[in-house]
């Protein structure tokens, strides 16, 4: 009972308040500048839900509550919808669809790639997370899904990047972000051999 | 009268948003549901939500302000029809100001309690006649409005109604002597109340006090102005009470906020994000869509005027943020790509 509060609190809360933020922004409350608020927001919002994602199994395992794993996947798939809601504020509200210019930013701006290239892995992610694909991929999915933390990687530097001077919040960021690297309980460099292993054999 | 409106003709048709445009857009997302019965809930009830937004870390406070303005009287300057300025309140709510924080909405947040009086600017170096003035001298100018653009080097851009004089009127009365090069400005450094001056981390990595320069013929031009005030009032902190420099055809960055001391200078002087980034940011730092940013194209911006998301246009940037005809001439055997 109490953790079917806890599963409506997830969708609750990652649902509506992206609603309310872009009622906010819509009827004007989001201060001087609603759409580099809701851009930030949004991005901040994302990598907020992305990390919960992966603070999930490490609670489990602390609080023996295997039944937590279970708010692994909709986090996930939530943070890839911020992510999602971000790009599009970002083309839609500043670049305004001026597709030249989109195209030249792309080529240009580094931080902009690598934020992109993030949500590429968290697309692919959130389509592999199916259940049917999940069964499918079996011991590969494991590796796969650990792109997550290059994914976590790149975030942290594109908002590294992204900022005009030398300020103190991606650094926060990028030191939480070393914390939950570290919690990972197989090492990452591990995932090269066991890719390598999980190859199917080749037939034929 | 007239001076003014020479000024503010620059203002063509594209620079202020279309109405039309505007009303059209808002009905659409009317339509779309966006904007129902809960907007103009919204509009009347204003910031009655604060409390909860800030909580969630969403809105700016509003100005509860220690800090108060008072009218000025002025020359007002001609307001054509359509001409659509950056509300006050985007005005005052949307600030660069990092001794404040690096945040937009921190220079609202956190300057209310700035002293603005005493103050004393002092202008020296290279001149015959040393001023030092106190903040009554700093009105005792002829003022008059002036409606400029601003454009900041991140690529947005706003309309505001300033209140001032021309920087060449301060300059003539100090008497710049023959070595009298460039002009060196710099802001208050006080890091008792500006944060941003005693921690590193609040000011954006900039060394403080902050300072800035033009070259003498730049500050002698007739478009720049000196700020005292701001839609028919004192400037409020965040704006950079009580006095501010504007030069309306470079970045926003050049016009340096709470001014102390201008020097006449011999040498071409430092100035800070050129001293923090000098591969980003320039010493003339004029606008210029041909000349990007090393991390983001100037070749457009988002102009700033009113209302919530969808409301603001994407228009493209002018060489020198479109006082060409004014000031070109100054840059006439300039590579603007090598000094920008």
């Amino acid at each position: 009972m109490r953790f079917k509060a806890l599963q409506l609190l997830v969708h609750g809360l990652s649902l509506g308040w992206l609603g309310w933020v872009y009622y906010l922004g819509f009827s004007d409350q989001l201060g001087g500048d609603p759409v580099e608020a809701i851009i930030h927001y949004t991005g901040k919002g994302a990598l907020h839900l992305l990390m919960l994602t992966l603070l999930v199994a490490p609670l489990s395992r602390w609080l023996k509550q295997p039944r937590l794993m279970r708010l692994r996947r909709p986090l996930g798939l939530y943070s890839a919808l911020w992510a999602v809601a971000h790009v599009s504020n970002y083309l839609t509200f500043d670049l305004q669809f001026d597709w030249r210019l989109i195209a030249s930013e792309l080529v240009q701006r580094p931080y902009i790639v690598v934020g992109l290239t993030a949500l590429l892995i968290l697309l692919v992610l959130a389509v592999t997370s199916l259940p049917k694909l999940v069964r499918k991929l079996g011991r590969r999915w494991r590796t796969l899904h650990s792109g997550i933390y290059l994914a976590l990687v790149l975030v942290c530097v594109h908002f590294w990047w992204s900022v005009k001077g030398f300020e103190l919040e991606p650094l926060i960021y990028g030191l939480v972000a070393l914390v939950l690297l570290s919690l990972k309980r197989r090492p990452l460099w591990r995932l090269a051999e066991r890719a390598q292993k999980a190859r199917p054999p080749m037939v034929k | 009268m007239k001076r003014t409106d020479a000024f503010n003709s620059g203002l063509s048709e594209n620079d202020i948003t279309d109405e039309s445009v505007f009303l059209n857009r808002r009905q659409l997302l009317r339509q779309l549901g966006f904007i129902g019965a809960g907007g103009l809930l919204a509009s009347t009830s204003g910031h009655a939500s604060a409390g909860l937004l800030d909580l969630l870390g969403i809105t700016d406070t509003p100005a509860e302000s220690g800090f108060s303005t008072e009218p000025l009287s002025f020359a007002a300057a001609d307001r054509s029809p359509g001409q659509v300025l950056t509300t006050e309140d985007k005005v005052t709510g949307y600030n660069n100001f990092y001794e404040f924080g690096t945040d937009k909405a921190d220079p609202r947040r956190h300057a209310q309690d700035m002293q603005v009086k005493p103050w004393t600017l002092t202008v020296g170096g290279e001149v015959n006649q040393p001023l030092t003035l106190d903040y009554d001298d700093l009105f005792r100018f002829e003022l008059e409005e002036r409606i400029y653009r601003l454009r900041c080097v991140e690529a947005w851009s706003m309309v505001i109604p300033w209140v001032g004089f021309p920087l060449a009127a301060l300059l003539k009365r100090a008497d710049p002597n023959s070595d009298a090069r460039y002009v060196a400005f710099e802001t208050l450094h006080d890091p008792e109340n500006m944060a941003g001056q005693r921690n590193r981390f609040a000011g954006g990595g900039l060394d403080y006090p902050y300072v800035e320069g033009l070259r003498i013929d730049e500050a002698m031009h007739p478009l720049t102005l000196v700020a005292v005030g701001l839609y028919g009032k004192t400037l409020p902190p965040q704006n950079g009470a009580p006095v501010r420099l504007l030069v309306p055809w470079k970045y926003g960055f050049k016009s340096i906020k709470s001014v102390v001391s201008i020097r006449l200078v011999k040498e071409q002087p430092p100035t800070s994000w050129n001293l923090a980034a000098p591969r980003e940011y320039g010493f003339y730092a004029n606008v210029n869509p041909q000349v990007d940013h090393p991390r983001w194209s100037q070749a457009s911006e988002r102009r700033i005027t009113r209302g919530g998301l969808g409301s603001d246009e994407r228009i493209p940037t002018q060489l020198f943020n479109g006082y060409a005809e004014q000031v070109a001439h100054l840059y006439k055997d300039m590579d603007l790509k090598r000094a920008f």
